[in-house]
């Protein structure tokens, strides 16, 4: 099944997360940070789909957008924001920081022009009715051995968080 | 209008990664500096899908999936490093996390 209208909906989106970002380091309050977050990240899950990985944007809804933000608001209503609303925002030496942003801008920019024809007009076909089974298999297949380490890894996630928030161990 | 290529995608995630390294750089509220890291492995991610679309493998949106763990145990830890640290200090700005500064 081909999709319909590609190039409006690609614009639409990107220009969604694109605003989101630009959203997310410009807010003053961290709650209307979150939430630009929040649309930054459902417009790439939206481009994911578009790129025929539907098992992604579904893991990227249902763990970013559904478990990592609402551990960022639990945070935001731990930690009082009455206080930083009214300080400064960016530190002393941000011009320093903008500097270097946009000297990696001027990199991205160099490389993504001159390599423009490295890539290939079309991608490849992939299969999208059997997305999902295809990834099931190489996690349990292929990558099996990156699969136990990343249960691992958040084993020991889970657990430093809860002894570092606890008052006495 | 113009067919969408790889290309359009990789210029969207340098966009959100530059974006995201602003957002660390300059911003003092450390949520904000979590949520602008979580900018940055968001663009990493549509640069690994977009690569696995070029490819027609699935081996980038694999790699995508443990990117969004280490996501989650990231977000946790730093989260949690957080809470204790206020409780501490009860200030929540980076430049004020100086105690190994003399």
């Amino acid at each position: 099944m081909t999709p319909v209208a590609t190039p409006f909906f690609f614009y639409l989106l990107s220009g969604l997360a694109v605003l989101g970002g630009v959203l997310v380091i410009t807010r003053r309050n961290a709650v209307h940070s979150a939430l630009a977050l929040i649309l930054t990240l459902l417009a790439v899950a939206g481009l994911y789909l578009m790129l025929y990985a539907p098992f992604v944007a579904g893991v990227q809804i249902i763990v970013y957008a559904g478990g990592i933000m609402v551990l960022f608001l639990f945070v935001i209503m731990l930690v009082n924001i009455e206080r930083t609303v009214k300080e400064r925002q960016f530190n002393r030496i941000w011009p320093v920081g903008l500097a270097a942003s946009g000297a990696l801008l001027v990199l991205f920019v160099s490389v993504l022009v001159k390599g423009k024809a490295l890539f290939p007009e079309r991608g490849l076909p992939l299969p999208e009715a059997d997305n999902t089974q295809k990834i099931g298999e190489m996690l349990y297949g292929n990558y099996m051995f990156a699969f136990e380490i990343a249960s691992l890894l958040l084993l020991v996630a889970i657990l430093g968080a809860v002894i570092m928030t606890k008052k006495k161990i | 209008m113009l067919e969408i290529t790889t290309f359009h995608y990789l210029v969207v995630a340098a966009a959100l990664f530059v974006l995201g390294v602003i957002g660390v750089l300059t911003r003092r509220n450390v949520v904000v500096v979590l949520m602008s890291i979580e900018l940055i492995l968001n663009a990493v991610n549509l640069n690994l899908v977009a690569f696995s679309r070029m490819w027609g493998g699935l081996h980038g949106q694999v790699f995508a999936i443990f990117v969004v763990v280490d996501a989650a145990a990231e977000a946790a830890v730093g989260l949690g490093i957080l809470i204790a640290f206020f409780r501490n200090k009860e200030t929540i700005n980076v430049d004020e996390i100086d105690l190994l500064k003399w």
